[in-house]
């Protein structure tokens, strides 16, 4: 049992989209994800963050390929029988979604499905997962979960659901969480709140964190690393707080620098010009060389991965004067 | 408190919450599935026993529906009728739900190959016009009550799976059955706990509206003659029987007219109330 909670090595998918085609959602990934650490994967929608998410739980598309390994624990997990597979989902690997709304089943009470979901993965009676489920309840902080328990999802906020997933999610107390932009669906007032308690009972139970999201902020707020990803790549990844001090990547960059945070609120707001290349056909060479303002005859091949004193990683032709670590 | 009365306190104040017209259906099919268990003691004769002095004869006190062309007592053999008529109905849309709900979420739920070998099997019964599907069943087995059932249900199927199909494929969308999976349940599991309870609706509502359709079918086949044989009382028989006397005696062709139009009525109100509440989207038709 050593190596880091979650390793992927090299990842990559395809999904097909029919007619003999596929998407390359995921591309070359590695990504390490070390037991009681937040890391935060950041990207715009459509960059293969979710693809990612679905790739670890082995829930792809039927007809996907993909290579590389993922590791969960040293253990790869690629090709493992689906009734292997199983056991792990819910139990070693958690997920949480980001439509709360959505992610309960309206038909049953939300203490029975955390219940179930201890069930699903532990010996235990009906009274003993009850009782255990109004305990998770408590811990989410979720007021009077006794009485709570018995509720169906309509009677809860946005933010109580949230909650209540959340202990789903960690009830079987996993290795490793992934949280698919855990608080998109939320106010901005609960985001916080819901954040911090990822992060405090994923600590406590020393659980694995990769965050999922689009947000800056939230990876300000709770990561320890950041991983950035763009068209299926990642285009760089080190320590949050050296990314958000010098960022390396002309893509990072453009993502802060988009960030309504200490803007002018009359002013506009920076934009990236041009669109995410189509990820069906990608460009050769550096993927973000259509949208770059640093843009040069290099970038017609793809960047090497250059590494960063201080174990960043930065994937720009920019910064390759430095020692690479691969192409 | 009882989980028992806990479990009957919660289906009332669901019942509470439903529409009016769904109220009132519900209403009236109670009383007449009541009416329907209780006919052979409710019955005031024998529906099968034949008075050569009665034929025809006109409603009064002891026979308040009159008599028939063999002076049998035509609200025993309503009531007798009526009963076999809802039984067959029933059981027809509940034989037909039982195989539609698994094919449609099996169908809806794992979509592509899977849902074309279910589906296109379902989609060529569909082709073929109702009655004629019910008539040929019938020429190849045989006529009988029984039959004429198995013919309700064949018609029902495909429709039935088709919007159970719809359903399935809505909720297969929704994040509690992606979850389901993430928290390792297998498809099968989450089919059964997550799919089919949430797809069950608007099954629920084409049930209630195909069954008022059902008690038409199953008096017209009887009315053919390929439905319940006589002696045995059918409401469809009674209709044909009345038909040759409606002049002279319309109590003979009126009754059970009415019987079939009050069971209709009592379907289609239910029907209605329960697709403004189970099935806001309307995918039963």
């Amino acid at each position: 049992m050593s190596g880091p909670a979650l390793r992927l090595d090299r990842l990559a998918v395809r999904i097909p989209i029919g007619a003999g085609r596929f998407v390359h959602a995921v591309d070359q990934v590695s990504l390490t994800v070390p037991a009681g650490q937040v890391v935060g994967l950041v990207g715009e929608s459509g960059c293969g963050k979710s693809t990612l998410a679905a790739a670890v739980l082995g829930l792809l598309p039927p007809g996907s390929e993909i290579t590389g390994r993922v590791l969960l624990r040293d253990r790869d997990l690629r090709g493992l029988p689906e009734a292997e597979y199983r056991r792990l989902r819910g139990n070693d690997i958690a997920l949480i979604t980001q439509d709360p709304a959505a992610s309960l089943d309206p038909t049953f009470p939300v203490g029975h499905q955390v219940a179930e979901a201890i069930r699903n993965h532990q010996p235990i009676g009906r009274r003993a997962a009850r009782q255990r489920a109004v305990e998770l309840l408590r811990t989410v902080g979720i007021p009077a979960a006794e009485q709570r328990y018995a509720d169906p999802p309509h009677r809860f906020s946005g933010g109580m659901k949230q909650r209540a997933l959340i202990a789903a999610a960690l009830a079987n107390e996993p290795a490793v969480l992934l949280a698919d932009e855990p608080t998109t669906a939320l106010d901005v007032t609960i985001q916080a709140q819901i954040l911090f308690l990822i992060r405090d009972l994923a600590a406590r139970i020393g659980a694995a964190v990769l965050l999922i999201t689009h947000n800056l902020g939230v990876v300000a707020q709770i990561c320890d690393r950041v991983a950035v990803m763009y068209a299926g790549q990642v285009v760089e990844q080190g320590t949050a707080r050296a990314v958000f001090a010098e960022p390396r990547h002309p893509y990072t960059r453009a993502l802060l620098d988009a960030q309504p945070v200490g803007h002018d609120r009359h002013g506009d707001l920076p934009v990236i010009p041009g669109r995410v290349p189509d990820l069906s056909a990608p460009p050769t060479g550096c993927r973000f060389a259509a949208r770059c303002g640093s843009v040069h005859e290099r970038c017609a091949t793809a960047p090497p991965t250059v590494a960063l004193p201080g174990g960043g990683e930065v994937a720009c032709w920019l910064h390759a004067d430095r020692s690479t670590v691969g192409p | 408190m009882t989980a028992a009365a806990a479990a009957v306190r919660r289906a009332w104040s669901a019942v509470q919450t439903l529409p009016r017209s769904a109220r009132i259906g519900a209403s009236i099919l109670l009383v007449l599935v009541v009416v329907a268990l209780f006919a052979p003691l409710l019955s005031p004769h024998d529906p099968n026993a034949v008075d050569a002095g009665r034929v025809l004869a006109a409603p009064d006190l002891a026979h308040p529906f009159g008599s028939d062309t063999l002076g049998r007592d035509v609200l025993s053999r309503v009531l007798s009728a009526f009963r076999a008529s809802l039984a067959i109905v029933l059981g027809a849309v509940l034989v037909a739900s039982i195989v539609a709900v698994p094919l449609g979420a099996v169908a809806g739920y794992f979509r592509g190959w899977v849902d074309q070998v279910v589906s296109r099997p379902l989609d060529m019964l569909l082709v073929l016009p109702a009655l004629l599907l019910a008539i040929s069943l019938i020429a190849i087995v045989g006529p009988g009550s029984l039959v004429a059932g198995l013919a309700i249900a064949l018609i029902y199927l495909p429709i039935l799976a088709r919007v159970q199909r719809a359903a399935a494929l809505l909720v297969s969308g929704l994040g509690y059955v992606e979850g389901g999976r993430a928290r390792g349940w297998s498809a099968l599991a989450v089919l059964r706990r997550h799919v089919v309870p949430n797809a069950l609706g608007p099954l629920l509502v084409q049930a209630a509206i195909l069954a008022g359709f059902a008690v038409q079918i199953e008096a017209a086949l009887s009315f053919l003659g390929l439905g319940t044989q006589p002696p045995t009382p059918s409401l469809g028989l009674m209709l044909a029987d009345g038909r040759d006397v409606l002049t002279q005696a319309p109590w003979v062709e009126v009754f059970p007219g009415v019987a079939i139009a009050v069971m209709v009525f009592g379907f289609n109100l239910l029907g209605d109330g329960l697709r403004r509440h189970l099935d806001p989207r309307g995918l039963a038709s």
